[in-house]
């Protein structure tokens, strides 16, 4: 994503473009806002219900009031999450990040230690738990079981509203209303992605449209699961028809058995982790569950130019990480601008002409487009009108409507889902 | 110091200080080894122990109660993990050491002054991260790779033929990681068996076979023993070579407990696994010690 090589020859595989752009309907937006009501409900009981009471606007008050800005800032990333730049020395420098210290006077440790939630969250929980600084200000945490804990444990820090204008003002309206962040108390969206088919036309030897794609015996043996559960239980769940908000445990374990039979008929290969982009592109597996940005990547780089994404018909998922601040957190007035400040369409277009994922300002399109109208060099402007007619950085309505959000699971829930899932993955 | 000095002048008793420092001495030796025991070895094995027998959720907190459940649970759950963990490192340790033995055996017998330069060679990719080589294999041994491409482009191997995802892959993964672990101790100890003792028994008739057999075999046993050790106890609790090597039916014990101590955050669960892992593996330990132990290890 951090890619700063401008000069990109083939921005955009057309083919590729296709899969993700092909208009479909759906009814998923109506089913959407039904489910959001009930998480409302679920995470308002989790409130009352719970050893401590849910953090109320005194809370809030209370850490807004005594905190000050501090002139630093911590914030804890994934990995080629951000623009890269180099300077003169060869040191790697991150000009959004410098001109956001220019723009607040605020200098920005960036750090790149979030391999995945769960190992991420595995790390920084015992800290919290006795109640430790993390020594992190910002954290970018997925939507899923991880941010339910954080939000159950009481370990994000509630924003201040009246600190957020930029994000009430510019954000995408879907990420306004997220299920997993009932009211964007705890937090704000860094970036989104689609879960998916990925596949390799070359060696499928046909267009892939289906989830039934992936249980396809022709393709025993080269077919690429993910081994994180959430991914693979609910991209399961809505192949099969099932709204993942609305499921019950007996349709966790109907998508389990027909994930079981995919298995012990040898057409998974493996269930991968990040590496499935690998195998993908070394032509291990022919067809994979995958991540929207990942085939993106792998298409510019050299020679593997011919993956596709597509999202199943059946539907697909979308994901949204999310940045937020641990409690504890020494400098959350400087967090908190930072957090604002990507929300202003210029900085947003910034970081999306880098990131290809789904940016949560679509207000960033406009500032591109007009970049690249004045932009001389040829090639730039080809990268940037890339970038602003991209469906994977500016998704059009029609293909949001058609994924759904993880499903949400209270401890319990997850006991029961790992157990589920897990006994079909890890074996 | 005074003292020692007029200790050391004369016949006299020596003064209490001295005597004092002498009846201490040796605890005062053991003191670093055993805080370090102490610290880093018995307090978390306590604490293991006590997570085990816990009950409750991460949201919720954990409770000890005795839950004892924990261990049938994970037996029941998780038992062909176990079983994949030992027998895929009992294959690798057994893989390891028929490649091992021939090794040390010629570089300690037949390489001379360059003996060095040869174990220097050997070790070579060792000093390279584990991780990287296994990912070098991954790529290596990839279905159209540069191993099986041409292969299969000459019609040598069938277009579905794979290593990748299998347990052969795990096992020879294993097998090379911990492969200077099995070769360094075998050489170690036939490189000093006494040279005479091989010309003592070609003297009495021994032909080559038997004086391998008799004298060279049972000499390096210490070697062999160590090196079994050395390479089975981390090949059985590896699960980084099933993680980048394996497949489907591949999951050794190590990557569920990886699994429920860091994503289902169910530490009770991932302690008793941890605990039912170390007490089975030294069970294995101990027999494998009764059978083919040998005195010399101790008198070495």
């Amino acid at each position: 994503m951090s890619d700063t090589d401008r000069d990109r020859p083939s921005y955009i595989d057309p083919s590729f473009l296709r899969g993700l752009t092909q208009a479909r309907f759906s009814r998923r937006t109506a089913l959407k806002g039904a489910g959001m009501l009930s998480a409302a409900g679920f995470l308002a009981a989790c409130g009352i219900g719970g050893k401590t009471s849910t953090p109320t606007s005194a809370h809030v008050n209370w850490v807004w009031d005594k905190a000050t800005k501090a002139g630093t800032l911590d914030f804890a990333n994934w990995p080629l999450y951000i623009d890269t730049g180099t300077d003169a020395a060869g040191n790697t420098t991150y000009p959004s990040l410098d001109e956001f210290t220019k723009a607040t006077g605020i200098k920005v440790n960036y750090s790149e230690p979030i391999q995945d939630d769960a190992s991420f969250f595995a790390k920084i929980a015992p800290t919290l738990q006795q109640g430790h600084s993390t020594g992190y200000d910002i954290i970018v945490i997925t939507n899923g079981i991880q941010m339910s804990n954080l939000q159950l444990k009481h370990w994000l820090v509630e924003l201040d509203p009246s600190k957020m204008p930029n994000f009430f003002k510019n954000a995408a309206p879907r990420l306004l209303t997220r299920s997993f962040d009932v009211g964007n108390k705890f937090t704000m969206p860094w970036q989104s992605g689609f879960t998916g088919i990925g596949y390799n036309p070359k060696r499928t030897g046909r267009d892939i449209t289906s989830f039934q794609d992936l249980f396809d015996p022709a393709f025993k043996g080269k077919v690429g699961m993910f081994a994180g559960n959430q991914d693979t239980g609910n991209l399961a769940l809505v192949g099969l028809g099932i709204k993942p908000d609305k499921s019950t445990p007996a349709d966790w374990q109907k998508a389990a058995d027909k994930l079981k039979q995919q298995r012990d008929a040898g057409i998974v290969r493996k269930y991968y982790d990040q590496s499935y982009i690998k195998a993908l592109a070394a032509g291990d597996t022919w067809i994979s569950m995958a991540w929207s940005g990942d085939i993106f990547q792998a298409n510019l780089s050299a020679g593997n130019n011919d993956l596709k994404f597509v999202i199943p018909v059946e539907g697909g998922l979308i994901w949204t990480d999310n940045m937020c601040i641990p409690v504890g957190a020494a400098h959350p007035v400087d967090a908190i601008t930072y957090m604002d400040y990507v929300y202003q369409p210029e900085a947003a277009a910034t970081l999306a002409e880098y990131i290809d994922y789904i940016t949560p300002v679509p207000g960033a399109k406009a500032v591109i487009e007009q970049q690249a109208a004045t932009e001389p060099d040829k090639d730039t402007k080809a990268a940037l009108l890339g970038t602003s007619e991209s469906p994977l950085v500016f998704p059009p309505a029609s293909e949001l409507a058609q994924t759904s959000y993880y499903r949400e699971l209270t401890t319990s829930e997850a006991t029961q889902w790992n157990a589920i899932f897990n006994s079909v993955i890890i074996t | 110091m005074q003292a020692v000095a007029a200790a050391g002048a004369g016949p006299r008793k020596p003064a209490l200080r001295v005597r004092l420092t002498r009846a201490a001495a040796p605890y005062l030796l053991i003191l670093p080894g055993g805080a370090w025991l102490l610290l880093f070895f018995l307090l978390p094995i306590l604490t293991l122990a006590v997570t085990s027998l816990e009950s409750g959720d991460f949201i919720a907190g954990f409770n000890f109660d005795w839950n004892l459940g924990n261990y049938s649970f994970g037996l029941q759950l998780y038992s062909s993990q176990f079983l994949h963990s030992i027998e895929y490192g009992g294959a690798a340790t057994v893989v390891a050491f028929l490649v091992a033995y021939p090794a040390a055996y010629w570089i300690a017998f037949y390489a001379g002054p360059r003996k060095a330069a040869y174990l220097l060679i050997v070790l070579l990719p060792f000093f390279v991260s584990f991780v990287i080589r296994t990912l070098s294999w991954e790529t290596l041994l990839a279905d159209y790779g540069p191993l099986f491409k041409p292969l299969k482009d000459a019609g040598l191997l069938p277009g579905d033929f794979r290593v990748l995802a299998t347990p052969v892959a795990v096992t020879g993964g294993l097998a090379y990681t911990f492969f200077p672990f099995m070769m360094l101790p075998i050489f170690a100890s036939l490189e000093k068996i006494d040279r005479r003792l091989v010309e003592a028994a070609e003297d009495l008739f021994a032909n080559r076979f038997e004086v391998f057999r008799r004298v060279i075999f049972p000499l390096s046993l210490p070697g062999v023993f160590a090196g079994v050790l050395l390479t089975g106890i981390p090949s059985v609790a590896d699960y980084v070579n099933q993680d980048l090597l394996g497949g489907v039916g591949t999951t050794m014990i190590g990557r569920v407990i990886e699994e429920q101590f860091e994503v289902d955050i169910n530490y009770p669960l991932a302690a008793s696994l941890a605990f039912i892992f170390m007490v089975g593996l030294l069970a294995m330990l101990l027999a494998y010690q009764r059978i083919f132990g040998t005195k010399e290890i101790l008198s070495d």
